[in-house]
């Protein structure tokens, strides 16, 4: 009787031809094909590939052990297509089925060469599905991976995307908030100002909230907190574009801004921050 | 003893932190600005805490009583330098230092001692 693990590894040298044909007709018969994502051709030279990766892999070493050095190229071979795939836009079903699907042709070629002898059959099936699942779980946690790193990526440039902060005149400071005010976006947005107003020596600066879409309590005191920053730095805060609608739920929620200038539009705000820096700053000390 | 040197600068007073605040020094801060304040009849106090680059809620509060002490002396006290971090770290601990001026630098605080004075002598 055969070590277990034999059949296989000689199924993978021997049939590998048949074994790819195989494969592949049953990749393209999958409800999962992706005809409009990826040609037949492409399909078919991963798979070769794979297949060879593999053979070279179980001859080498271990047959279940996938995390070994000898399935190094194995390894890095499915981390590449299933980021390619993440990004081609790919579900994650559709990705682990590339691996899972070789279990079909494996098993018929198994049936093939062990017929009669039941318990060989049954340690090779259970090895052979030991080292497809892992492969696919592989290539599954791969494909997560790579999208998180997008949605991170994504997560980053959208923060330094929405906090700009911007000169609009001597001494003013503009600081144009879009999108929801959270506690770490407050901390992002706080420092950015901060730092402006040390570069710059801005004596007024104007927060503009045309573009955040609600304020709760949690937004207003993120707001006052920025604002009582920046007067700790010397710089006194007007807070700007106030919707009608904003005006009043910052009525109805029972926020204090009364110690905090705020204007209707960013016009305003600037016309009362001009009037305020000429008649603070004599002009000798304007530079 | 180390020692926050209090400079007079006309009928300013000008103090600069320039070593790591302890509790111990800012009470000791605290007893001889009020002397100081008084000797010299001071009606300003300048503060700058450009070279603190931490703060905790005691060195906040001090601040704070320093500056209500010296308006009880007829003394307006202006608080210059602030870095960014210290000021985050303030508004964190819920000290925004409500009766305390504030300006970016000495230039700034000396400037805004100097209108209040001569809008009181107007």
């Amino acid at each position: 009787m055969p070590a277990p693990g034999q059949t296989l590894r000689k199924i993978l040298a021997q049939s590998q031809k048949e074994l790819l044909n195989e494969w592949v007709q049953a990749q393209l018969a999958a409800v999962t094909l992706r005809g409009d994502l990826m040609k037949e051709n492409e399909l078919r030279e991963q798979s070769r590939e794979f297949l060879v990766l593999i053979q070279g892999a179980t001859d080498a070493g271990s047959l279940t052990q996938i995390e070994g050095p000898h399935w190094t190229q194995a390894r890095d071979f499915l981390a590449r297509i299933s980021r390619s795939r993440a990004q081609q836009g790919f579900s994650p079903t559709e990705t682990a089925t590339f691996v899972f699907s070789l279990k079909q042709p494996l098993f018929t070629r198994l049936h093939a060469e062990l017929g009669q002898d039941a318990r060989g059959l049954a340690d090779e099936v259970w090895l052979t599905t030991e080292l497809v699942d892992r492969l696919g779980l592989f290539t599954a946690e791969t494909f997560v991976r790579s999208r998180e790193e997008v949605i991170q990526r994504q997560q980053r440039e959208m923060m330094e995307l929405s906090t700009p902060v911007v000169q609009l005149w001597d001494n003013i400071l503009a600081l144009p908030l879009i999108g929801t005010l959270d506690s770490e976006r407050t901390q992002v947005v706080m420092e950015s100002l901060l730092q402006k107003i040390v570069e710059t020596g801005a004596l007024i600066s104007i927060i503009d909230i045309t573009g955040v879409p609600t304020v709760d309590t949690l937004v207003a005191q993120h707001l006052l907190k920025t604002v009582a920053a920046a007067r700790l730095m010397g710089a006194d805060c007007i807070i700007s574009g106030i919707r009608p609608q904003i005006a009043q739920t910052i009525v109805h929620l029972g926020v204090n801004l009364s110690e905090v200038t705020t204007k209707a539009s960013l016009a305003d705000a600037f016309s009362v921050a001009l009037k305020r820096t000429q008649a603070k700053l004599p002009q000798q000390l304007s530079t | 003893m180390e020692k926050i040197p209090i400079l007079k600068m006309g009928r300013f007073l000008l103090v600069t932190v320039q070593v790591d605040m302890h509790d111990q020094l800012a009470m000791q801060l605290q007893d001889d600005l009020t002397a100081k304040i008084v000797a010299s009849k001071a009606r300003g106090v300048l503060i700058d805490i450009s070279s603190l680059e931490v703060v905790d809620s005691f060195i906040g509060r001090m601040i704070s009583n320093i500056a209500a002490m010296a308006k009880v002396l007829d003394a307006e006290t202006v608080v210059v330098g602030i870095q960014p971090a210290v000021a985050i770290t303030l508004v964190e601990l819920g000290l925004s230092l409500e009766g305390v001026r504030t300006a970016l630098n000495v230039d700034r605080g000396m400037a805004l001692l100097q209108q209040r004075l001569a809008e009181e002598q107007r």
